[in-house]
């Protein structure tokens, strides 16, 4: 059954404008908007799909045909997507297998380094990454990607001989801000990052020589120019466009001045290009329509989701009372798809489903089977044995059995799981931003990512708002669903 | 003391011979013996009742007569018809069955409760109205108490309405398993003589398990006597009285004062 709604799910993507990716940090964001912005400046149709989650889902939405254009680095190509088995120098044929070409270099390299405040590093007479080796006891943040990537943190320890044991991960953006609150004393680096000077940090030397080139390339796929003819050629202006210095200038008005990144991207353009240029992203809507969006894409991944998972879970609920060994079975499957973290469920889908609403409905109908499979099993085995023998005795038939009297019977326990999963669904659906299915998610994430408070608000409060109200929602509907003889209290013996 | 027993015998009945017939029927749970080689014959129109102390196997043997459980041994046989819990709901639809609590379907209405069988079954809405104010008027049931749920109504009025529940589809046998033993002693000797009343009116042959001796009395025709499982001794409960066919029997019996009052 489940396999079935996934199929139905990932069925039929039409051809329609080149689709430009981008992964969750602003840098990519902006480079993003700089492509869809060169595209549109030459009259081809293009949408940007921005901020998914970190390299291997837009990587394998392009490899899927999901998106057809995004920024990477040549660095994160060889290390991380070929794991070290391919040069950087020498992609081109690994890319051209999984029907992928190296687009226009972009003009800028964007490396890892490590830092720390320059008072810091000064009082300890830090310079070099070897220097960290006398240091043992300094906190250090790195971003989740490079704590796990080939060349990232166990890589760099190794060549280094790094003592440290107090390592932690975290987003790469709320590094800076432990940084600056003192709470970390070394963290990751992209050497492009405006908060470099912004806060006077001190990159330290990769005097061993461990981290790669990160020479910033667009990734396009091979098949695009054959889909829409010129693209490629537009592209191309962008090569050798952006050097160091104006990318961290983009950088730092994105993020210190928080100017919208469509903004940023189109006077870039504007210069650099001439013409007054059309904006890659049009000037956005007013709040409240921006809420209304997000809860109607909330709102739709919700709905179907949990409309899917009641479809299957409750059979499978009363096929688990009815046979003792298969609900074993059953709950015990359910609940294991339950452990599976949450992000870890969204980007497995990706290779299944693509990026989007469908791999996150998905993701929440799988999540949304436990509470109802359980609160199933749990209300059809809790009915009292007396009513069940009296229903024994009377023969009623099987189907008729089940619907007119156990349900029944069970329906406040089954509400009630209803109820655990839409709430679940509510909060969990907030994720599906990271695989672009938008909602409620999209300005939590930019928020994070651009440190504004405003926006995380915007898309945390109507989410909290939210599940308050389907909450409630469902208190209502219990009403109408749980008959009305067994909401009159528990039936008092004797006369 | 409950009210005089009415007068002997009930009207003769179109069928002939016992409806229920149990030969050597036993049954263990866990090794434990509760029905030990059981021979038992409930004759048509008459009100078989099955007596002992709690643990004697009494519910047991109800609940191998209902089909509800298996025998390990032996033949439980409904006009002719082998009884077990293989047999299926259809045999099942022929008895009434009733139980201690009423074993009402609290999100029913006493109505639909009594109807439940019948919708199911496809009997028309007319039918299912009719056959209800019938039943309704002889177990002398306000009807607007039909409309209510089972929480609502008191526990007499709930046994009233699982009376008219098993007696719905007019069965070949009513099972009653303690069906007043739930009540205060008015509402139960009040019930007492209804169930003689509705009975004796209908002509229905009846099982019905008690560990009360002046119920026994009041309600049986024939009263087995069970003691550890295994059947003592059957007969009208004078004649047990008269002739115990043990000390244990006299000594058991010893307790009621029915049968020296007449």
């Amino acid at each position: 059954m489940t396999a079935l709604v996934l199929l139905l799910l990932s069925a039929g993507v039409g051809p329609g404008p080149v689709r430009v990716g981008s992964k969750v940090f602003t840098e990519s964001v902006l480079v993003g908007e700089l492509a869809t912005g060169v595209l549109r400046r030459a009259g081809l149709p293009a949408e940007h799909v921005r901020g998914l989650g970190g390299t291997r889902v837009v990587w394998d939405a392009l490899v899927r045909g999901d998106v057809d254009v995004y920024p990477e680095y040549t660095g994160t190509l060889a290390e991380e997507i070929f794991g070290g088995r391919v040069r950087p120098d020498a992609l081109g044929p690994a890319l051209a297998a999984a029907g992928v070409t190296l687009g226009p270099a972009l003009g800028f390299e964007d490396g890892y380094a490590l830092g720390m405040r320059e008072e810091v590093a000064a009082r300890l007479g830090i310079r070099r990454i070897s220097d960290l080796r006398e240091q043992p006891g300094l906190r250090l943040g790195f971003s989740n990607e490079f704590l796990d990537r080939g060349d990232g943190w166990r890589a760099l320890q190794r060549a280094y001989a790094l003592p440290h044991r107090d390592v932690r991960g975290l987003d790469h953006e709320l590094a800076y801000r432990g940084l600056r609150a003192g709470a970390l004393d070394v963290v990751d680096l992209y050497s492009t990052d405006p908060e470099i000077e912004a806060e006077h940090l001190r990159v330290l030397e990769d005097d061993l020589h461990h981290f790669p080139e990160y020479r910033a390339v667009l990734l396009v796929r091979a098949d695009l120019e054959q889909r829409v003819p010129g693209a490629r050629a537009a592209l191309e202006t962008l090569a050798g466009q952006i050097d160091a210095p104006a990318m961290i200038a983009m950088n730092a008005r994105a993020r210190v001045a928080r100017v919208p990144e469509g903004q940023v991207a189109s006077s870039f353009l504007r210069e650099r290009l001439g013409g007054t240029g059309a904006s890659a992203t049009e000037p956005g809507p007013g709040r409240a329509r921006r809420i209304a969006t997000r809860l109607g894409e909330h709102l739709t991944l919700v709905g179907i989701s949990l409309g899917l998972s009641l479809l299957v879970a409750l059979p499978l609920g009363v096929l688990a009372a009815r046979r003792r060994g298969l609900g074993q079975a059953v709950l015990a499957g359910v609940g294991v798809l339950q452990t599976i973290p949450s992000l870890a469920l969204l980007v497995l889908m990706i290779p299944l489903l693509g990026i989007g609403t469908r791999p996150a409905i998905a993701a929440l109908f799988l999540y949304g089977l436990l509470p109802i499979v359980r609160n199933t099993h749990a209300g059809l085995l809790g009915i009292t044995p007396d009513l069940r023998e009296s229903a024994d005795a009377l023969g009623l038939p099987g189907w008729f059995r089940l619907v007119r009297v156990e349900l029944p019977l069970a329906s406040p326990s089954i509400v009630a799981g209803v109820k655990t999963s839409a709430v679940i669904a509510v909060g969990t659906a907030t994720l599906g931003a990271l695989v672009g299915a938008g909602g409620f998610g999209q300005p939590i994430l930019t928020g994070i990512r651009l440190a504004d408070t405003g926006l995380l608000l915007e898309g945390a409060l109507p989410a909290a708002a939210l599940a308050l109200v389907v909450e409630a929602a469902f208190n209502g509907l219990e009403r109408l669903v749980v008959p009305r003889g067994l909401r009159l209290g528990p039936e008092e013996p004797g006369s | 003391m409950p009210a005089p027993r009415p007068q002997q015998p009930a009207p003769p009945g179109h069928g002939s011979g016992p409806v229920l017939v149990l030969r050597d029927v036993s049954r263990s749970f866990g090794g434990r013996p509760a029905v030990r080689a059981v021979s038992l014959q409930v004759p048509r129109e008459r009100t078989t009742v099955l007596l002992g102390e709690s643990g004697s196997g009494k519910s047991t043997l109800l609940r191998l007569m209902a089909g509800l459980i298996a025998a390990d041994t032996g033949d439980i046989l409904l006009e002719g018809a082998a009884v077990n819990p293989g047999t299926g709901a259809a045999l099942r639809r022929r008895m009434g069955f009733g139980l201690q609590s009423g074993g009402l379907f609290p999100h029913l209405t006493a109505a639909d409760n009594v109807t439940l069988l019948a919708r199911a079954l496809g009997r028309p809405a007319e039918w299912r109205a009719r056959r209800l104010s019938e039943l309704g008027a002889l177990v002398r049931l306000e009807p607007e108490l039909l409309s209510r749920w089972p929480a609502q109504l008191s526990g007499g009025q709930r046994q009233r309405v699982s009376l008219m529940r098993a007696l719905m589809l007019t069965p070949a046998v009513v099972l009653l398993d303690e069906p007043l033993g739930a009540l205060d002693p008015v509402t139960r000797g009040e019930l007492q003589g209804e169930l003689v009343r509705v009975f004796r009116a209908l002509g229905t042959t009846v099982v019905l398990v008690t560990h009360d001796l002046d119920e026994a009395a009041l309600l049986g025709d024939q009263v087995a006597l069970l003691r550890d499982g295994a059947l003592v001794q059957v007969g009208p409960i004078e004649e047990l009285a008269a002739r115990p066919a043990d000390p244990w029997v006299a000594k058991f019996l010893a307790g009621w004062r029915g049968g020296g009052q007449r």
